[in-house]
C-alpha cells in the first residue's frame, strides 16, 4: 500500500497552462528522487477560459492508482477568481494548503483550518519580462516557497527546459521573483 | 533514458524505435496526439518513414494493408468508432496474414457519443483474427509496441496494442526509452517470405473455392477452410511466440517477465481479481488494503487477450477459491467477455474457483478505489450467490 503519496490538484483556465505547470513540477519531482510521478489532466470539453484541472501525485514509490485526486494535500490555483467556482477547494484535507495567484493577502482568502499562500503572479510575471497573463511559470515559485517539497533551483532548471523556445530566462525569473514575494498565512 | 511524457508519446516513441516504414492514420480522440507526434517525427526527419494522411480509418488500414503486402513495416492507430469504421479491413488484414501493428487507444463506442475510456471497442474486435495485447502503464506501452512488430512478423498475424484512453494516453508518468542500438539488435528487419513487387505482379486473396484445388503451378493449394484453420493454428502458436519474444526482449533491453498475464500477490491468494489494462494496477492498492485486513487477495492483469492464454490462467489462478473479473466491456444480453473466457478456461479444472463478474467504468464513469475495495471485499465474504448475472459498480439508476 502506497501511503506516502502527496496529492496536488492544479486549477486554472483553459489556455493558462496549468497542465504545463504541473508537468514541470512532475519532472522536477522525478529528478528529486520521487520515483512515482503521475500527472492526470481531467479531460472533456476544454475551452479557452473555462476552468480546467489536473491531478499530480508524487511519491517515493511507483504509483499504481491513476484515479483522480479526491482529497488533495495541496491545491494550486492560477486565478484567484476560480476559488469562487464550485468544487475547486472540495476535498482539501484539514491542515491542507491553497497556493493561489492573487493580488490579495492570505487573510483575504482565509478558510477554516486551511493554510493559504498568495502571490501576485500576474504582475510579477510582467515585471519579469513576460507578456500579460503568463502565470504558469511564476506560480511554480509560490509552489516552491509554500510547498517546500523540492529545491527552487531544480524547479527553475525544469522551467528553463520546458520553455527553452519561449523566453526561458524570463519564465525562470518570474518563478524566482514569485518565490521571494509569496505571502503565507492561515493555520500553522 | 527516463522521460516524463504521455502514453501517446510512449507509443509514438516505440513506433519510431521499431523503425516503422509506413504510417497511415486518421485522427480521433484520444488517439490524436499519437498520430500528431508521429507526423512531427516524420516531418522533421527524425523518423525515416512515409506518413500517409488519409480521409478515413478504413483507408488508413487499407494503406497499411497495401504497404505490408509490398513488404513494408506498417503502423496505424485509432479508437472507438474509428476502429469500427475499419472493421472490414481489420478482418482483411488478418485473413491476408499481414503483420501490421495498430494501437487501439481504448474509448467507449457511440451512440451516444462518448470520448472517454472503456474497452468495448477492442473487445468487439476480439474475433477478427488479430493478436490483442493490453498495456497497464507507459513502460508497457513502449515495450509492447516494439515487441508487437516482432510478434506480428514471426507469426504473420497483425497485432493490436491496446491501452486506456486518457487514463494512459493523456496521463504523464516516467518511463524508460530503450537505446536505438539495443532495439535494432532485438528486432530483426522485416523480411517477408513473399511480397508484391512491380517485377513480379500477382493477384492476392482472390475468390477462394470451398474445396482445395491445384494452383497455377499444379501444386495443391489450400481452400478457404484450410486457410482459416492455419490462421487459428498460428494464433495458438503465437502464445509461445509472445513468451519467447519477451525473453529476447529481457535479454536485449532488460525488462519483461509477464507477457501473458501480470500477477500481483497471486501465489497464495484465496481471491484474485482479473482484468485488462490499467485497472489491474489500480487494484493493486485494493489488494494491499484487503491483505492488511487479513484477506488473502491478489490481482492478475491479462496482457495477452487474443489468443487467450488459457493454460496460464489454469496454472496461475485456478488454486484460488474465487476469481473476480472486473470489466469495462459487456457482451450485451450475456455477460462480460473476459468473464466468459475465464470461466471457459477453467472448465477442465475439477475443483475450480467460483467466478464473479463486475461491470464498471463504461464511457469513462470514474472508477473510485473505495468502490473497488467494497466490491472486492463483498466477493471475498459473500460468495453464496453464484450468479452469471454481472454486477455493476458505480451505477446510478
Amino acid at each position: 500500500m502506497n501511503d506516502d503519496v502527496i496529492k496536488i490538484r492544479w486549477h486554472g483556465r483553459g489556455g493558462q497552462g496549468a497542465i504545463t505547470a504541473a508537468k514541470i513540477v512532475a519532472n522536477a519531482a522525478f529528478e528529486c528522487g520521487y520515483n512515482g510521478v503521475v500527472m492526470t489532466p481531467t479531460f472533456g470539453t476544454e475551452r479557452r477560459g473555462a476552468p480546467v484541472l489536473t491531478s499530480l501525485k508524487i511519491s517515493k514509490n511507483k504509483i499504481y492508482d491513476l484515479s483522480p485526486i479526491a482529497e488533495p494535500d495541496m491545491i494550486v490555483v492560477l486565478d484567484y477568481l476560480l476559488l469562487e467556482e464550485p468544487g475547486v477547494t472540495s476535498g482539501l484535507k484539514q491542515g491542507g494548503m491553497i497556493i493561489v495567484n492573487s493580488p490579495k493577502t492570505p487573510a483575504d482568502h482565509a478558510m477554516n483550518g486551511i493554510k493559504i499562500a498568495t502571490a501576485d503572479v500576474t504582475s510579477i510575471a510582467v515585471e519579469a519580462g513576460l507578456k500579460q497573463g503568463i502565470v504558469n511559470s511564476g506560480i511554480i515559485g509560490a509552489f516552491a516557497k509554500a510547498g517546500g517539497l523540492m529545491e527552487l533551483d531544480i524547479l527553475l532548471k525544469k522551467i528553463e527546459e520546458e520553455f527553452r523556445d519561449k523566453r526561458p530566462a524570463q519564465n525562470a525569473e518570474a518563478a524566482r521573483l514569485t518565490f521571494s514575494r509569496t505571502d503565507m498565512g492561515g493555520v500553522k | 533514458m527516463h522521460i516524463i511524457e504521455s502514453g501517446n508519446v510512449a507509443a509514438a516513441t516505440g513506433v519510431k524505435l521499431a523503425r516503422a516504414e509506413v504510417i497511415a492514420a486518421y485522427p480521433i480522440t484520444p488517439q490524436t496526439p499519437l498520430t500528431e507526434k508521429l507526423s512531427e517525427l516524420v516531418d522533421s526527419g527524425k523518423m525515416k518513414a512515409e506518413y500517409i494522411p488519409v480521409e478515413s480509418e478504413h483507408s488508413a488500414l487499407a494503406v497499411c494493408i497495401a504497404a505490408s503486402s509490398a513488404g513494408s513495416r506498417a503502423f496505424t492507430a485509432t479508437s472507438a468508432n474509428g476502429l469500427l469504421y475499419m472493421n472490414e479491413q481489420i478482418h482483411w488484414a488478418a485473413g491476408a496474414r499481414l503483420p501490421i501493428v495498430m494501437c487501439v487507444v481504448n474509448r467507449g463506442i457511440g451512440a451516444p457519443w462518448t470520448v472517454w475510456n472503456d474497452h468495448q471497442d477492442s473487445i468487439s474486435q476480439r474475433d477478427t483474427g488479430w493478436i490483442q495485447l493490453y498495456a497497464c502503464d507507459h513502460q508497457q506501452i513502449i515495450d509492447t509496441v516494439i515487441q508487437a512488430f516482432y510478434i506480428a512478423e514471426t507469426v504473420s498475424v497483425p497485432v493490436m496494442v491496446c491501452y486506456d484512453g486518457y487514463l494512459l494516453s493523456h496521463t504523464y508518468m516516467p518511463f524508460d526509452i530503450p537505446e536505438q542500438d539495443a532495439v535494432d539488435r532485438f528486432l530483426p528487419k522485416f523480411a517477408p517470405a513473399y511480397f508484391l513487387h512491380p517485377d513480379n505482379p500477382a493477384n492476392l486473396n482472390t475468390v477462394t473455392l470451398p474445396d482445395i484445388r491445384p494452383d497455377v503451378r499444379g501444386n495443391m493449394a489450400p481452400g478457404y477452410m484450410e486457410i482459416r484453420h492455419n490462421l487459428h493454428a498460428d494464433m495458438r502458436r503465437a502464445i509461445s511466440v509472445v513468451e519467447e519474444i519477451d525473453r529476447k526482449y529481457q535479454q536485449a533491453i532488460g525488462r519483461g517477465g509477464s507477457p501473458l498475464m501480470e500477477k500481483y500477490r497471486c501465489d497464495d491468494a484465496d481471491f484474485i481479481a482479473v482484468c485488462l489494462g490499467s485497472l489491474s494496477y489500480q487494484l493493486r492498492d485494493v489488494v494491499d488494503t484487503l491483505r492488511n485486513e487479513g484477506v488473502k487477495t491478489g490481482v492478475a492483469g491479462i496482457r495477452l487477450y487474443r489468443p487467450f492464454p488459457d493454460k496460464a490462467v489454469i496454472a496461475g489462478l485456478s488454486h484460488a477459491k474465487g476469481l473476480i473479473v472486473f470489466e469495462k466491456a459487456l457482451s450485451y444480453g450475456n455477460q462480460g467477455a473476459l468473464y466468459a473466457d475465464i470461466k471457459s478456461a477453467l472448465y477442465p479444472v475439477t475443483d475450480r474457483p467460483f467466478v464473479h463478474n463486475y461491470i464498471l467504468g463504461l464511457g469513462g464513469r470514474e472508477i473510485k478505489t473505495p468502490d473497488l475495495l467494497h466490491a472486492f471485499r463483498t466477493s471475498c465474504t459473500d460468495f453464496s450467490n453464484i450468479s452469471d448475472e454481472p454486477r455493476w459498480i458505480g451505477l446510478k439508476l
